[in-house]
């Protein structure tokens, strides 16, 4: 059997055990993104001499019988938004491009200090606005099970190289929904931790209230593993919060007896695919043979998650965005170009004698930030800048933002009043299996109801975990969403791993022998 | 509510984005069905209800008040496109 078919937890032991060294692994991996990186472009840089490097050292680490870290060999992909000092770090952006940033992200240093190896950054929508990986400035990844089709997103490539085996773990971001779908949609198990869980330092903000870092693998024990080294508390975030980590790579084994499910009917509706829903109804059938019991739970406010979101979430992405301004990080206008077109625009209005448009010419500084973010922003990014903008502005913050902000109270709510009544919440992590490039482009409110069954845990702020479950008539995979109050994922852990020891969807790799 | 291509324009003086003529006529209908669609908060009765700007309770966090090593100044300046020794670089201000 390939080292490619392996679990993050086996490979670990063949580590340990000296029977595969690091460097095999990582070539393993390598070799694997080599023969079919061409094609799903899951990566957007892949540090192979780096890696072989950091390889070679935690294997003489353990020649000489040194202690190692939590996660000693193992490569790790990194989704493009988090700081590696002195590495680039792009966003899919064209703005940030050649940002190289001075520091480490939390998560980056406790990687390193778990000893992982880090194998590459890996794609995304850009600036992780996006829910098909469409949206990255470096071309769109592809889902390894059907090239024609997109593999969700925001965390594309981070979903897409679980599943093609060119990576047993990455790390991916949700802000709303942007780790459990593209797990769902690529069929690999994606976590989205509590907010506040996993520290944001050196993460590139999106929508701060919102966005939170978590874990991409191939089963709930491997998401377990490198959860148990991201999570904890930091002082340098200050909404991380102060508890003490549970030892999930251990706990996740252990089973739960008397769980008590809850479904939410409203999500079994119209919009929801005939194949999905009898995958769920088969989910939950599993659970009930595990010893489950399910009831329905009401969710009146979570047909308004969509709409809380569009603007909640754009808001803060136009604050957070405003500091790409041409002159802090990356990109800047051609600014000769810029003099001469304003040059030009004066000399039109005088010759014209138009003396409003005159008055109304920016400034040249003014005109380098305009010029600097329409050349290096793409278009997803463009449209939540100015719906948030336009949400924010005078006249329209209570109707919009404010609004928005109770509406999040009341969703949040009902997520209380239904961990009241059930353990967990279970449901579809997406309405249908991947669809195909391209098929929503031109649509973007299509695009943003994809995320239906996703914000509402960011809203409310509560974890969330996607497992494969299923498989459509045409072989893509289907995801199952498990949700819990704030803390919960050692209960969600253990949730997902008693499926996975009941079934084998998750054991399927694509493009491999 | 519609949302006319004055509208975006002065959105997109205050965001900073420069529009041509094609991106204004097409971010005004597709800013127009957005909002369109998430109007539907309106019909909501929120009256009395407490905005929630965080997913978790938040007090403030305080730090002790020591002085702390921080970015050198020329590590934060290399990551700008034009700066001297001591400042970031930009065009004139005032035009």
């Amino acid at each position: 059997m390939s080292l490619l078919h392996h679990s993050a937890v086996d490979l670990l032991q063949l580590l340990s055990r000296r029977e595969v060294a690091a460097v095999q692994l990582v070539e393993a991996c390598l070799d694997q993104i080599g023969r079919h990186d061409g094609e799903v472009r899951a990566f957007l840089r892949v540090d192979r001499e780096p890696a072989l490097k950091q390889a070679a050292l935690i294997d003489a680490k353990r020649d000489r019988g040194e202690p190692v870290g939590a996660l000693a060999g193992l490569p790790v992909a990194v989704k493009d938004l988090l700081c590696d000092r002195d590495q680039r770090c792009t966003c899919a952006s064209r703005i940030l491009e050649t940002f190289q940033p001075p520091y480490d992200a939390t998560v980056v240093a406790r990687l390193k200090a778990a000893d992982a190896v880090l194998i590459g950054r890996t794609n995304m929508d850009e600036f992780a606005m996006g829910g098909s990986g469409e949206n990255s400035a470096f071309g769109a990844t592809r889902n390894p099970w059907d090239f024609s089709r997109i593999p969700g997103g925001s965390s594309s490539g981070a979903a897409a190289c679980v599943a093609a085996a060119m990576a047993p773990l990455s790390i991916g971001s949700d802000t709303g929904g942007s780790i459990r779908q593209p797990a769902g949609l690529c069929g690999v198990t994606g976590l989205k931790p509590t907010y506040g869980r996993v520290s944001r330092f050196g993460l590139v903000a999106f929508a701060s209230s919102l966005d939170q870092l978590g874990p991409l693998a191939g089963s709930a024990a491997d998401a377990a593993l490198l959860l148990e080294v991201m999570a904890g508390h930091d002082p340098r975030d200050a909404t991380s919060i102060d508890a003490p980590v549970p030892r999930f790579a251990e706990l996740v084994r252990q089973p739960l007896s008397g769980l008590r499910l809850g479904v939410v009917r409203e999500h079994f509706g119209a919009g929801l695919d005939r194949e999905v829903a009898a995958a769920m109804e088969a989910a939950i059938e599993v659970y009930c043979s595990l010893g489950a019991t399910v009831r329905d739970v009401e969710m009146p406010h979570a047909r308004y998650g969509i709409a809380t979101y569009y603007i909640i979430a754009p808001s803060e992405a136009s604050s957070n965005l405003a500091r790409y301004d041409g002159a802090h990080y990356g990109y800047r206008t051609d600014e000769a170009a810029m003099l001469a077109e304003l040059a030009a625009e004066q000399k039109a209005a005088q010759a014209a004698g138009n003396n409003q448009a005159l008055g109304d010419i920016d400034s040249p500084l003014v005109r380098m930030y305009r010029r600097t973010r329409a050349e290096g922003f793409g278009p997803e990014v463009k449209r939540r800048i100015m719906l948030g903008t336009y949400a924010l502005s005078a006249g329209y913050y209570d109707a919009y933002y404010l609004k928005a902000l109770k509406v999040r109270r009341l969703i949040a709510n009902d997520y209380a009043a239904a961990f009241a009544k059930c353990d967990l919440i279970i449901g579809p992590v997406a309405p249908t299996p991947a669809f195909k490039i391209g098929e929503k482009s031109d649509d973007p409110l299509a695009m943003y109801l994809v995320d239906l069954y996703t914000v509402g845990a960011n809203l409310a702020g509560i974890p969330g975990i996607s497992i494969p479950c299923g498989r459509s008539h045409a072989g893509l995979p289907i995801g199952l969403q498990l949700q819990g109050p704030a803390l919960a994922e050692e209960k969600l852990l253990r949730a997902a791993h008693m499926f996975q020891q009941a079934t084998d969807w998750h054991k399927m790799k694509a493009l491999v022998q | 509510m519609a949302i006319s291509q004055e509208d975006v324009k002065r959105v997109a003086l205050l965001a900073r984005l420069q529009l041509s003529p094609a991106e204004i006529e097409r971010m005004t209908s597709q800013l127009s069905a957005i909002v369109g669609y998430v109007d539907q908060l309106s019909q909501l009765d929120t009256e009395g209800v407490e905005p929630m700007a965080h997913a978790v309770p938040l007090a403030n966090v305080f730090a002790e008040d020591v002085v702390q090593p921080s970015l050198p100044r020329d590590e934060a300046l290399a990551t700008a496109p034009k700066h001297d020794e001591e400042c970031y670089l930009v065009p004139p201000v005032l035009g």
